[in-house]
């Protein structure tokens, strides 16, 4: 099975590296960008079938490792 | 004192710090391996060195605060024994929940590798009993992610409870955007866990101690430390 954690910064967490990335693509003259997040994702195999239980296994690998829950968030899918 | 220093894949600050514990206390600290699940036994001080532990990988300190021997570090700390981190050190007991917040990537997205200045906030810790409160020492720093945040709960939690221990100053002490070099909300450089026993901070201390080559100014944080555990023990 396949799955896919998304982790994000919170909302109100300064991100130096969203603004870089911000101002570089406002040098290259993409227009248009009001502002950037810089996320991790991280693409996951899973032994097994049950996506209630590959739900669960995700969630806490996000919460023991994946996303530092002080800063951050995450989304957990389970892709089939 | 009989100290210890943690050491994982990637940190390689194990030697100074080694270098400065022996020099200062006259003993030999034990070096920690990362899969060790107990501390040599009559450790009364832990360090957790600087480097980049892990490469770095996922999150500063992310997969070191996770091996084995942090569960000891755990055991000890909750029964009051003295816990030190720089650097990397920091950013791993935040990273083990030892300590409250993050250290983010530095404001100016820049590595900094110099000197700074730091306003000791209190005297009346085992960490800086060898300096007055108020004083300003100079030590360097190293490091790309030391930007210290948390929720402002947290933050003002740590400001009540006079748990910042340290905070980059000018050179006359003053608390200026301009001299808080990586963005650090407050200025913070160090801050000690509620019960007063883990510091961690960014700066190096271990790194000016020697007349021969540097400014003297982190010879007090460890002096300090040794007359606190003699007296102790």
């Amino acid at each position: 099975m396949k799955a896919r954690v998304t982790v994000t910064l919170k909302s109100g967490i300064l991100d130096p590296q969203g603004k870089a990335i911000e101002g570089a693509l406002r040098s290259l003259g993409v227009e248009g960008v009001t502002a950037v997040r810089q996320g991790k994702v991280f693409d996951i195999e899973l032994e097994g079938t049950d996506r209630a239980q590959a739900e669960a296994l995700l969630k806490q690998a996000a919460d023991k490792l994946l996303a530092n829950t002080v800063i951050e968030n995450y989304r957990v899918d389970v892709l089939g | 004192m009989k100290s210890a220093v943690l050491v994982f894949p990637g940190i390689n600050r194990e030697r100074d710090m080694a270098r400065t514990l022996k020099l200062i206390s006259g003993a030999e600290p034990a070096m920690v391996w990362h899969t060790d699940t107990q501390l040599p036994a009559g450790t009364d001080l832990v360090v957790i060195p600087g480097g980049f532990s892990y490469g770095d990988y996922l999150r500063c300190g992310a997969i070191a605060a996770r091996s084995p021997i942090m569960d000891a570090v755990r055991k000890f700390a909750a029964g009051g024994g003295l816990v030190l981190g720089v650097c990397n050190g920091f950013q791993i007991l935040c990273e083990a929940e030892l300590l409250p917040g993050v250290l983010m990537r530095n404001e100016n997205l820049r590595f900094i590798c110099r000197e700074v200045f730091l306003r000791v906030e209190r005297s009346d810790t085992p960490f800086t009993r060898g300096y007055n409160a108020g004083q300003v020492i100079r030590v360097p720093v190293a490091h790309g992610e030391g930007n210290y945040i948390a929720d402002g709960e947290t933050i003002a939690r740590l400001e009540g409870e006079g748990r910042v221990i340290f905070r980059y100053c000018s050179p006359d002490g003053m608390i200026d955007p301009n001299w808080n070099h990586n963005g650090a909300i407050n200025a913070i450089a160090g801050i000690v866990s509620d019960k007063g026993n883990v510091l961690g901070m960014m700066p190096h201390p271990e790194n000016h101690v020697e007349a021969s080559v540097s400014p003297t100014d982190g010879r007090g944080l460890f002096a300090g430390l040794a007359e606190a555990l003699e007296r102790a023990a």
